[in-house]
């Protein structure tokens, strides 16, 4: 009965169906290493390829604020300063600007003041930018002019919105040279209510005028669109000529230098708000926050923030050199072999949307990434450690040609309390004794160990290395928490943590009022197996003294909450650094800037006239002996009075495979991309040998199916033959 | 026929309405305005004039249900849940928190999940089906018991395992296939063959399962004894008569799922980062955009609601017994 | 003694199933059923492996309060597991280390006098008691086989005993007997398996410790009163909505039958994990608004677990009311019933005497069936964030952590294996069970 053979499968359309299957499958192994991620033809590129893990939210420079954001447009926008690449510790140079600028001191009524005035006579500082002729945008459709001189795209009619679907639709496009007007234009931008600009709030108490200009923008009954900002005033920012401009500052700030390194500070043509603020191109995600107009070395050809986004380098990039002085040890490490070489190398950067670490870290052994951070998990296959604890990479690591560089991070992470708690916080001696005992129980060094692998240092103050004021060895020791025995530090014992529990009036942990162990809450926005982990540790830690802790966890929002109205007791929280200047750390402490009180940075909520007064000294001063004696007086304070119970300095190891060329870790540098080179042949060489595809498992389980096939086929043979029921 | 889905598609607004109320009052319960703009605002300096801007440049400094100090309609219109919610029936999905078209994004995102979805739908549907008649055809043996034990044991195993083993074992540990990630047109072949096969393996127990039982009522009636009784072989019996009866329940039950595929799966998506719309949806739960899961919430029941409807539709097409009023 | 709602709940509804087993034993037509059931030996076998799983959790919902000095773990109470388990839940080490192993998983640096050095530490707590770390692999052996030989011992006598039994039965009553000689086998298995993992608990870690060194059979032990939580409670919270619901639509018909199937189409028209993420997130800021604050961590961690069974189960009704409507229908049309409503009497009495009754094994089929799709639903909704507390033992939070240590070289595949192979061993013993109900009480698919 061969008629009976037909089933569903083997019908005229499956038939085809196979075929293109197996035409697939074909195509896949023809292939010298199928699990490519990238299309073939970008394979010998030079092109640079590394992740995203979240969509940008804003590219816009007077927005962007978090790291994933910096990382794109940093490479994009340019503001008058940079830091330089190679020199430690963290120096400013120049970037769009002729010269650093220094400030002028000026009185009540603007006129100069000379070098020696003390500070409290300062009321204003000047800085006067002069940037670099020559420089010019990206070639944009906003620039685009029509036979007349008019801008070409600047009254879109429906019709040709019509025809528009993107920005290339656009087909002209056109460059200008870099003006002071665009500065001083984005400056104005950080006070309109529709940028939403994080930076507003805090600059507006600096910039002479910005705050007047937000109020007037908000005041107004129909808010002025982004392209009239040019004819409002800021009176504090000033263009002189065509290269030049001023801006003016209340009393002295000598840090606001560094913000001038920062996006927030980079030029945004007008013609770009004007362009972009016409009616029906948001409707088409047509936007300053997705397109960004930049002199820099590269421009944001492909935006598409559900899959990748592509960098290119800009045709109109001036050319700027390859730094020709660095810290000693660079020359040998290869590090100014490029010296005086014209930037970008690399023609191209590809971002992949990547949400899942596990992937990441496999695609960069697999070659498919130039470059990974390491996460504490895959922490043993990389590392191994020398006699002398110093980290080095695995032999297996090194095999594959892959180098490390680690430098600590300019930031700190810790356990804060509430100060204006009534049981761990406020100025009384009872309580200091209960943060000190919770100090040393809290085991740092054990905490750094499991859960970082060893990537971080233990905190004795605020200050992380690497930040004028940090004292290294027994000078910066915190007394109260460690002992200083055979040149190192040494954790107080757990016996003196409960003496200090004792002292402070809960023997053995007992709270005197309830005779139960005392009760504290630590509140974290924190969920997942990593924090179930964590706590659980951290509860561990304050059983040692009988301390119950208890964990309120609860979503991001409702953590912020509880921090800002100061309900909080315990919490974690981490600083990284605006600047490499301690200020940025030890503001989080001065008094006028309490969250609850004030809703300024200062979360712990500390007070103490004492070291605010040290601040207000410390804050306007150079660097030198005399700050860093202010500096060690203000730690010593906060040792004391202990608002951080216990924290660290993460250490980051960034791995880079041997195809890398100018690499070095900078923390407060995101524009880094452009003195980075590489070296695709090698790349696809070592691809090709690490990605070989294993083929026979597949042909073992075809072949068992198959195997298995047979005897149902004879049972059904059995079966046919056998009377039906 | 036409008045019928006529006053279908009329029953479906009472439905959008209740599922709008529900995922409004659940959301901004959840989450004040000033929730949101925080969040979106992040941590860094932070004054209570950014965040009064960012509502208002959003639409959230209205009230939320009624305004007392507007006039006439305009106590209602000048809602957060009018402005927000209402829009949705026009198929405005509005801007995303972080200021992108909804819209656009569903329409780039719809094609990746579908392209997981239908391949591992049919897939899945030729197995098992191919699967399930084999069982039943050797209804009563070994081979029976074993198999329904073996789809219990395939049912047992939670979805997340198989993902997991199917990505460390192919990937990893084979090279054949990358990691994660997707791409266009014929690449996207060797993106998709893992998690289209995890769809499968992790569906079929299931599947087949549920397909024998279907097969097995089938085989019990009388037509299918009278065509036995005839001395119609066995294999005829199967393929003639109850595949082409048990193709009803299949295809209804197949039918009402067609239109929830373009919701994608938010496991799979989001463990090989494809960009589909599941893997936006969880993203969006993530980063707390509910602008977006509002539109996804309203879009899963709009197709939910499609899917019954079309059912409905292809019962009168595969039966024309069945008539509609 | 503490009490948590759980535990309280945990306990009324096992009570209530005890309640119903007498109910069953008083009344012989209910009884047949049961009887087919317990005579598949597949069937026997699950619900001894359920019975343990049961015990286990029930051992766990009798909280007591721990004394100060007593080194607590993750509750500030202390239920009579872990009393029972102390050896395994106070032996802790500071890191990963793989079952049954006395070295630490990593490499740690270790200073010997005053150089460091980078080598695998050994465990503090596993192994003390070998005179030599070479002795590992002997006493293990020893251990091991020990410990299966005395299970064995016990458990012969049980076969040879249940093997008599059904030997002595005439052949129709073996059709209809319990199948005893599967129920001696499971059960022998069970107790050999737990000598054997009992002796070498009290030295080891069988399944190795987690990343902060706890002991992964402990967390796994542990989390099975969260995974049968999840399954019976949200049954609990299911089931009034459904019978309430679903009777009323088919029996009262009309105006309140719409109104019902609207709710319920409505509710099931929003994407399931969509609904739920959002119910649970809700039910989190009521939670921290109604004085979440003096709450000790078990008390919180536990209303957070009836938070998300009543989530479940509040999303989780549809099926079965829409089942239990269609079938009141049918009912409402039969004979007896209408010659009932025609005789006067009241609607409650029908429903009650008439209705219900017949409804019982569609809401126990269903009842078995949701239960195993419940267990492995948290583990999913643990990956999206909003499942149990964190702080919970739960096979859903061990797999959820267990990703990223397979992503670790070399691979940390122990605590996915014990979260797979005791989420794997409950499910399918219920899946299994519930195939027998449902054969049992589902005439239509009878014999098939």
């Amino acid at each position: 009965m061969p008629r009976n053979q037909h089933t569903t499968t083997t019908r005229p359309g499956t038939g085809k169906f196979l075929l293109l299957a197996l035409l697939l499958i074909g195509a896949l192994w023809g292939c010298e290493t199928p699990n490519n991620p990238y299309p073939a033809k970008l394979d010998d590129r030079n092109i640079r390829f590394t992740s995203f893990s979240e969509r940008p939210k804003h590219l816009d420079p007077a927005s962007a604020y978090v790291a994933n954001e910096m990382d794109i447009i940093a490479q994009i926008y340019e503001p008058p300063l940079q830091y330089h690449y190679l020199k430690r510790p963290y120096q400013l140079t120049t970037l769009t600007a002729e010269a650093v600028p220094q400030p002028v001191a000026l009185d009540q009524n603007l006129n100069p003041l000379p070098a020696s005035t003390p500070v409290e006579n300062i009321a204003y500082s000047r800085y006067r930018i002069t940037i670099k002729p020559g420089i010019r945008f990206q070639p944009h459709p906003a620039f685009a002019r029509d036979e007349t001189g008019a801008y070409r795209y600047h009254q879109l009619t429906a019709q040709t919105l019509e025809e528009i679907r993107n920005l290339d639709d656009f087909g002209a496009s056109d460059s200008r040279e870099l003006t002071a007007a665009d500065y001083v234009h984005q400056i104005k931008r950080l006070a309109h209510p529709g940028i939403h600009s994080p930076l507003y709030g805090f600059m507006r108490e600096f910039i002479v005028g910005l705050g007047d200009l937000g109020d007037t923008l908000r005041a107004s009954p129909e808010t002025p669109t982004l392209g009239e900002l040019p004819g409002m005033t800021l009176s504090g920012v000033k263009i002189i000529d065509r290269y030049t401009y001023e801006i003016t500052i209340h009393g002295s700030y000598p840090q606001f230098v560094y913000w001038l390194a920062m996006p927030f500070f980079a030029p945004v043509p007008v013609e770009a708000d004007m362009f972009y603020s016409q009616p029906g191109l948001k409707e088409k995600n047509i936007t300053l926050d997705w397109h960004p107009i930049g002199t820099g070395p590269y421009l944001l050809a492909v935006n598409d923030p559900n899959r990748r986004m592509l960098l290119k380098r800009n045709p109109e990039f001036r050319s700027e050199p390859y730094p020709d002085q660095g810290e000693p040890g660079d020359r040998a490490s290869g590090l100014l072999e490029d010296a005086g070489k014209p930037m970008p190398f690399v023609d191209e950067v590809l971002f992949t949307l990547e949400k899942e670490s596990i992937p990441i870290w496999n695609k960069f052994l697999q070659g498919y990434y130039d470059i990974s951070g390491i996460s504490s998990d895959s922490f043993d296959q990389v590392i191994d450690f020398g006699p002398a604890g110093d980290i080095t990479l695995s032999q297996e690591i090194r095999d594959k040609g892959i180098r490390l560089q680690s430098t600590i991070a300019p930031s700190t992470v810790y356990i804060g309390f509430n100060m204006l708690d009534p049981v761990v916080g406020g100025d009384n001696q009872r309580a200091r004794l209960l943060r000190h005992a919770i100090g040393i129980v809290i085991d740092q060094e054990e905490s750094i160990a499991i859960f970082r692998n060893g990537r971080g240092i233990v905190m004795q103050g605020p200050l992380p290395p690497g930040l004028f004021g940090y004292r290294d060895g027994e000078a910066g020791l915190n007394p109260y928490l460690y002992d200083w025995v055979d040149g190192k530090p040494r954790r107080k014992s757990v016996e003196e943590a409960g003496h200090l529990m004792s002292e402070a009036g809960y023997p053995e942990g007992i709270d005197p009022a309830t005779g139960e162990p005392l009760l504290l809450y630590f509140d974290t926005s924190a969920s997942g197996p990593q924090a179930k982990a964590y706590l659980d540790w951290l509860r561990k830690q304050l059983r040692k003294i009988g301390v119950q802790l208890v964990i309120r966890s609860t979503d991001f929002n409702r953590f912020q909450d509880k921090v800002r109205k100061g309900k909080a007791q315990m919490f974690q929280w981490g600083w990284n650094a605006d600047y490499p200047d301690p200020e940025n750390f030890l503001f989080l402490f001065y008094g006028p800037n309490s969250r609850a009180l004030h809703g300024g940075e200062n979360t712990n909520n500390y007070q103490n006239p004492e070291f605010d007064a040290l601040f207000e000294q410390m804050r306007n001063m150079p660097n030198g002996l005399q700050r860093q004696a202010l500096i060690d007086q203000m730690v010593g304070y906060l040792q004391r009075d202990l608002p951080w119970a216990s924290g660290f300095h993460p250490k980051d190891l960034v791995l880079y495979h041997g195809w890398n060329y100018n690499t070095k870790t900078h923390s407060m540098a995101n524009n880094t991309v452009k003195y980075q080179r590489i070296d695709p042949e090698l790349r696809l060489t070592q691809r090709r040998a690490w990605n070989q595809p294993k083929w026979w498992p597949v042909v073992l389980i075809l072949g068992a199916l198959l195997a298995s096939i047979i005897p149902a086929f004879l049972a059904y043979r059995r079966r046919q033959s056998s009377p039906a029921l | 026929m036409t008045r019928y889905f006529i006053r279908r598609l009329l029953y479906a607004v009472p439905i959008l309405i209740g599922v709008n109320l529900i995922t409004f009052t659940l959301f901004f319960v959840v989450n004040t305005p000033d929730d949101m703009a925080r969040m979106h605002l992040g941590q860094k300096y932070l004054t209570e004039e950014a965040i009064a801007d960012w509502k208002k440049a959003h639409g959230y400094h209205l009230p939320l249900l009624y305004a007392p100090t507007e006039k006439g309609s305009a106590r209602f219109s000048q809602t957060i849940f009018a402005q927000h919610s209402l829009q949705l029936f026009r198929l405005d999905f509005g801007r995303a928190d972080d200021g992108r078209d909804i819209s656009q994004d569903i329409r780039q995102r719809m094609g990746p999940s579908l392209a997981i979805a239908l391949p591992s739908l049919l897939v899945g549907l030729l197995t098992n089906i191919t699967i399930a008649l084999m069982v039943a055809f050797f209804r009563g043996t070994y081979i029976d018991y074993w198999s329904v034990f073996a789809a219990v044991v395939l049912m047992s195993i939670s979805g997340l395992f198989y993902i997991i083993g199917g990505q460390w074992l192919f990937s990893k540990l084979l090279h054949l296939t990358p990691i994660s990630g997707f791409d266009g047109g014929l690449n996207a072949f060797k993106f998709l063959l893992v998690p289209v096969l995890v769809g499968v393996i992790s569906g079929l127990g299931s599947g087949v399962r549920w397909y024998r039982t279907l097969f097995l009522e089938e085989i019990g009636r009388d037509y299918v004894r009278t065509a036995r009784a005839k001395g119609i072989s066995e294999a005829r019996v199967m393929f003639r008569h109850v595949l082409r009866n048990a193709m009803i329940p299949i295809l209804t039950g197949v039918v009402v799922v067609i239109p929830v595929l373009f919701m994608g799966s938010l496991l799979t998506e989001s463990f090989f980062a494809i960009p589909g719309l599941g893997s936006y949806t969880i993203d969006a739960i993530n980063s707390q955009d509910f602008a977006i899961v509002r539109a996804m919430v309203f879009l899963g029941s709009l197709l939910y609601i499609l899917g019954l409807i079309l059912t409905d539709l292809s019962y009168t097409l595969v039966d024309p017994r069945v008539r509609l009023r | 003694m503490v009490i948590l709602v759980s535990d309280l709940l945990v306990w009324l509804l096992a009570l209530t199933g005890v309640g119903g087993i007498y109910l069953v034993r008083q009344r012989p037509h209910l009884q047949a059923p049961w009887r087919q059931v317990l005579s598949r030996p597949t069937a026997m076998s699950a619900l001894c492996i359920i019975f343990c799983f049961v015990t286990i959790g029930l051992l766990d919902s009798i909280h007591l309060k721990a004394s100060p000095g007593e080194k607590t773990s993750s509750l500030e109470a202390l239920s009579l597991l872990d009393l029972a388990l102390t050896p395994l839940r106070s032996r802790d080490e500071r890191t990963y280390s793989k079952p049954l192993a006395i070295y630490s998983f990593s490499k740690e640096t270790v200073e010997r006098g005053d150089q460091s050095q980078r080598l695998y530490p050994r465990l503090v707590t596993a192994g003390t008691h070998l005179s030599h770390d070479n002795r590992h692999l002997p006493d293990l052996l020893t251990r091991g086989s020990l410990g299966a030989l005395g299970g064995l011992l016990i458990s012969l006598p049980l076969y040879w005993l249940a093997r008599k039994k059904s030997a002595a039965a005439t052949p129709e009553e073996q059709l209809t007997q319990p199948a005893w000689t599967a129920l001696a086998v499971t059960v022998g298995s069970l107790i050999t398996l737990t000598c054997l993992i009992a002796t070498l608990a009290t030295e080891y870690h069988p399944l190795g410790t987690d990343k902060v060194g706890q002991d992964v059979l402990y967390q796994s032990l542990k989390s099975v009163r969260t995974g049968l939580m999840i399954g019976s409670l949200t049954t609990l919270v299911t089931l009034p909505f459904a019978l309430i619901l679903g009777v009323t639509a088919g029996f009262v018909g009309g105006r309140t039958d719409d109104l019902i199937q609207y709710i319920y189409t409505t509710i099931s028209s929003i994407p399931g994990v969509l609904l739920i993420a959002a119910t649970v997130l809700t039910l989190q800021v009521y939670l921290e608004r109604a004085g979440g604050e003096g709450m000790g961590l078990a008390q919180r961690a536990d209303l957070r677990l009836l938070f998300l069974c009543l989530v479940l189960g509040i999303t989780g009704w549809i099926g079965l009311c829409r089942m239990l409507r269609g079938e009141s229908l049918k009912l409402r049309e039969l004979e007896y019933v209408q010659v009932a409503t025609a005789f006067g009497v009241s609607r409650m009495a029908i429903i009650r005497r008439h209705i219900l009754p017949n409804l019982l094994h569609i809401v126990l089929i269903s009842v078995v069936l949701d239960f195993s799709m419940l267990v492995l639903a948290e583990a999913v909704l643990s990956y999206v964030g909003v499942g149990v507390d964190p702080s919970m033992y739960s096979w859903g939070n061990m797999i959820n952590g267990a990703r990223l240590e397979l992503a670790r070289e070399p691979v940390v595949w122990w605590s996915l294996l014990a979260a797979f192979l005791f989420m794997f061993s409950l499910v399918l013993s219920v899946n299994l069970f519930a195939d027998a109900v449902r054969d049992a009480f589902d005439p239509r698919l009878r014999g098939t």
